[in-house]
């Protein structure tokens, strides 16, 4: 193999006021002319490291090497950065900015021309040469920012997380735009949470908690588990509960509801158990399915929560009152002239889970904050838990637990003092509200956290305690907008426990997420785009409009956006 | 730092930083706006006193001498004598605020000028402190005047005895114009030294394009640099707008010469920026930033510098704490060559004071801009 154009050796960087090491002795090498993946969730490490590839950061100890020189002192102009805000003026054009990063990184005036010319037909950014970055759509953003890193062919492009916020058609075009670049002979570096792109690596290094898990070919990994994981057709109503059986049988360390089926892994050197010691109808059938990243990833770690929610356990059974839990009829904001969302429709039975979907922008938020009350629509009208929101919007707030998108509790006060704040704003008082708290606590793992502020605890302890807080009044309704953005697999299984045991005693959820196999979690969803439903249904249903087999929802997402886009430019 | 100077990559950074500058509204409040409605704050706003008071007459002796006198008050430039006759019906015009004082000349005023005396009564409202004393001062002033002009036209060989109240020297309403207006420059010059540099750095590191900028083959010294050129001509750019405005519309005298100006003020900028860069590199946050320059910068200068106060009556440790205020060392300069003219032998000594200032603002920042994010 040829020699790497970087390497790190024992990386360990520690930084003032933090528990833990963000990089605690992580290698990594990058090869010419290859994808190298760096993966891991939020927190994990990725952007520290990156840094201290592109020299912004001296580690503690180890040593960082870029083509053979220090990466404090070797030739910049070599290196393409593009960090995780892409490093664009806004208030500079898109041909300012090229013509800003080809200066600085030393790009002769003879090749500037072809350079340019190459960059703008690759990204398709031509026809906006002369609009400011900032008013770049995300996708576009990266797509310029990516060209400032090119604009003087690199040996070396580091991309901190250039997938995420961006919808899966631009996520899926940057890719290959990189990826013909690396057969040019540059050496990639892509640091991205999504773990399917981590398949599609030559080469990845697995980060958790400062750590590097795994480095290496992604095959060798997902090999490692073949045959071990299965699916199961679960039609009608009961695939929830038939999935917290599952989970809850020694044999199966890691399980998801996929649409109409579940998807389980087998725990290593264990016989695949019948349909009946997983508790399911007689006659199920098993088979085999493909192997993915994030089954390994799941499998690294020691495998997922078990089946049962010792929060849905303690949740109260919502009366069914015959009325749907949440409808929207119409709902349409206007800002100015643009608008935000129009004409969203969807009615939501009690003890169901539906899904917003789409790209960042696309309106979700928006509907969201109608539904709570937050934002008054422009027409139309909704109603939660059976309360009107033009009426009795402070009625409506109390029948339901909101989870912000953002992490949205006080940093600055302890575990127990958010606890007791949104007990209070509950309405919670006396014996109820210690008890609520006391079980919150229990549930969520806090004990070892409650004196600590909020704000410096781990992303998976604030999601925690942010769903925690979110359903101390045990309202009959949940709203969670993008609830396990950045957290890890386990984390993120451990909340889908929750939810999918809330639901059975009667809950309703709404949920949005930019994770599109969460979708398969949803009793129906729908896809938001450029403010406007553009398809609703079943997962199955949704996937089976991408046009082809065995197509992930992904795939069907990006089908049914650009079906819209055709649909609009011939319009 | 590794990297050499590159005029392409020094030339690209200033064209950004100036499109920057063109296409930001907020730069262009700062460095004209702003100066603008402080010179006319100060210029017009801030008064120490008012122009004419209006009062009241009352004459009650009807000699030659009191109607002499009373003309000069109706021509006096000080006052507006807006109503005459007895002193309880002009007592209610003073209460109610509807003028400032009553000059009373009283009975037996004539014979008393004759036999070389002769006095007034001047009722004031004591509510208002200031404009009391004003009153009575000035009002004394022109009677003294009067006095003194009919004894010049008599040619009496014995002056009477007159008392000249020294405030008559003073012109308050143009020594404070005069002091002001070049004071307002000063602040004006910290604004955009210090304020505006203090937040396009922070910027940079706000929005993540530090980050960027870092990792390319740019110096360190190089992206300094490009930040401090374009904000001193800025800064150059407000001080003339400011002097021209200070001599056109509000009359102040300009006695130096334009290159003395320019000078005083480039040396100026030197710790004004020094200070702006240095805020920015240790905040890297434009509300901190703000924040720390209006009190680090803006708030000495309008309060410590002998601006607004004059140092000299303030208390002896406040007095020690103006001696760290680089306008301190610029306002007497400022007035001095607006006023009097160029005097090097002033200018030198406190530009080697600024010089200082500047030297160690720059040495402290260089030391707090790595080429690091953590």
């Amino acid at each position: 193999m040829a020699e790497p154009v970087a390497t790190a050796h024992a990386l360990t960087k520690r930084f003032a006021g933090q528990a833990s090491p963000a990089l605690d002795g992580v290698s990594i090498s990058i090869a010419p002319g290859r994808m190298t993946g760096l993966i891991g969730p939020d927190g994990a490490g990725k952007t520290t490291l990156i840094r201290i590839l592109a020299g912004l950061i001296d580690p503690d100890q180890g040593t960082a090497t870029v083509f053979g020189q220090p990466a404090t002192a070797t030739d910049r102009s070599m290196i393409g950065y593009m960090p995780q805000r892409f490093g664009l003026y806004e208030d500079l054009s898109v041909m300012e900015n090229l013509r800003l990063y080809a200066d600085l990184r030393g790009l002769a005036p003879s090749e500037r021309q072809a350079s340019f010319d190459r960059l703008l037909d690759f990204t398709d950014l031509r026809r906006f040469t002369t609009r400011l970055a900032g008013q770049l759509s995300g996708g576009m953003k990266q797509k310029l920012g990516l060209a400032c890193a090119m604009v003087r062919a690199p040996r070396l492009l580091l991309l901190d997380e250039p997938g995420v916020g961006v919808d899966p058609v631009s996520r899926r075009e940057l890719w290959q735009m990189v990826k013909d670049l690396a057969s040019d002979g540059i050496g990639v570096l892509w640091s991205t949470a999504y773990l399917d792109e981590a398949e599609k690596c030559d080469s990845v290094t697995l980060l958790s908690e400062g750590k590097a898990i795994y480095d290496g070919p992604p095959q060798t990994l997902t090999d490692a588990i073949k045959g071990r994981v299965i699916r199961i057709a679960v039609p009608g109503e009961g695939r929830r509960v038939a999935l917290q059986h599952a989970l809850d049988n020694p044999a199966i360390i890691d399980g998801t509801v996929q649409g109409d089926a579940l998807r389980l892994m087998v725990r290593a050197d264990t016989p695949v158990p019948d349909a009946k010691a997983l508790g399911l109808a007689p006659g199920s059938v098993i088979e085999p399915a493909r192997p993915r990243f994030e089954d390994a990833f799941i499998d690294l770690l020691g495998g997922g929560p078990s089946g049962t929610s010792d929060l849905a356990r303690h949740y109260r059974v919502i009366p069914d009152t015959h009325r749907p839990a949440i409808v929207a009829e119409g709902l349409t904001r206007r800002f100015g002239t643009f608008v935000a969302a129009d004409a969203i429709s969807f009615t939501v039975p009690r003890g169901q889970i539906f899904g917003l979907l789409g790209p960042n922008g696309a309106g979700k938020s928006t509907t969201f904050k109608m539904l709570c009350g937050l934002l008054t629509p422009s027409t139309g009208s909704g109603s939660v838990a059976g309360i009107d929101l033009r009426r009795a919007k402070a009625d409506a707030r109390q029948a339901l637990g909101y989870m912000a998108q953002k992490f949205s509790l006080y940093g600055d006060l302890s575990v127990r003092q958010n606890l007791n704040f949104f007990a209070g704003t509950y309405g919670l008082s006396g014996a109820r509200a210690r008890d609520a708290i006391e079980q919150a606590i229990a549930i969520f793992h806090l004990e070892r956290y409650l004196g600590t502020n909020a704000g410096t605890m781990p992303l998976g302890f604030k999601q925690r305690l942010a769903l925690a807080c979110a359903v101390l009044h045990q309202p009959p309704v949940l709203f969670l907008d993008e609830p396990t953005s950045g957290v890890d697999p386990l984390v993120r299984r451990e909340f889908w426990t929750h939810i999918n045991g809330m639901v059975e005693k009667g809950v309703t959820v709404l949920v949005t997420t930019h994770f599109m196999d969460e979708a398969e979690y949803c009793d129906r969803a729908t896809l938001i785009y450029r403010a406007r439903q553009i398809a609703t249904g079943t997962p199955d249903e949704l996937k089976a409009m991408a046009g082809k087999a065995d197509a992930t929802m992904e795939d069907a997402f990006v089908a049914l956006i650009e079906a819209s886009d055709l649909h609009r430019d011939a319009a | 730092m590794t990297d050499v100077f590159r005029p392409r990559r020094f030339a690209a950074m200033l064209v950004k930083e100036s499109l920057q500058i063109a296409r930001d509204p907020s730069t262009f409040l700062i460095a004209f706006a702003l100066p603008m409605l402080l010179l006319f704050l100060f210029g017009y706003g801030i008064n120490l006193d008012t122009a004419r008071s209006r009062i009241g007459l009352v004459i009650t002796d009807h000699s030659e001498a009191a109607h002499s006198l009373a003309g000069s008050y109706q021509t006096s430039k000080w006052f507006d004598v807006v109503t005459t006759g007895a002193v309880s019906q002009l007592s209610r015009d003073l209460v109610g605020g509807r003028i400032s004082g009553i000059v009373v000349i009283p009975d037996g005023f004539g014979r008393l000028v004759a036999q070389g005396g002769g006095t007034i009564q001047v009722l004031t409202d004591g509510a208002a402190p200031n404009t009391a004393n004003f009153i009575a001062a000035y009002a004394e002033g022109v009677r003294a005047t009067w006095a003194a002009a009919r004894a010049g036209d008599r040619g009496t060989a014995k002056p009477p005895p007159i008392q000249t109240d020294p405030r008559y020297w003073f012109d308050p309403e143009l020594k404070s114009r005069y002091n002001l207006v070049p004071g307002s420059i000063a602040v004006v010059m910290t604004m955009v030294g210090t304020l505006l540099t203090a937040l396009v750095i922070a910027r940079e590191w706000e929005r993540g394009t530090m980050e960027a900028i870092m990792a390319t083959p740019l110096g360190m010294a190089e992206f300094i640099a490009t930040k401090v050129v374009p904000y001193f001509l800025l800064g150059l750019g407000s001080m003339t707008l400011c002097a021209v405005l200070a001599v056109t519309v509000f009359g102040v005298p300009f006695r130096g010469s334009p290159l003395a100006l320019i000078v005083i003020a480039s040396v100026f900028l030197f710790p004004a920026l020094g200070q702006g860069l240095l805020i920015s590199a240790l905040t890297k946050n434009q509300f901190v930033a703000s924040q720390v320059a209006l009190l680090s910068a803006f708030l000495p200068t309008l309060l410590l510098s002998g601006f607004l106060f004059e140092i000299s009556s303030m208390p002896v440790p406040i007095q020690a704490i103006t001696y760290l205020v680089p306008s301190r060392y610029l306002i007497p300069q400022l007035q001095t060559v607006f006023i009097a003219g160029d005097d090097w032998g002033l200018f030198v000594p406190d530009m080697a004071v600024l010089l200082g200032f500047g030297m160690a603002f720059f040495a402290l920042t260089v030391r707090a801009t790595l080429r690091r994010i953590a």
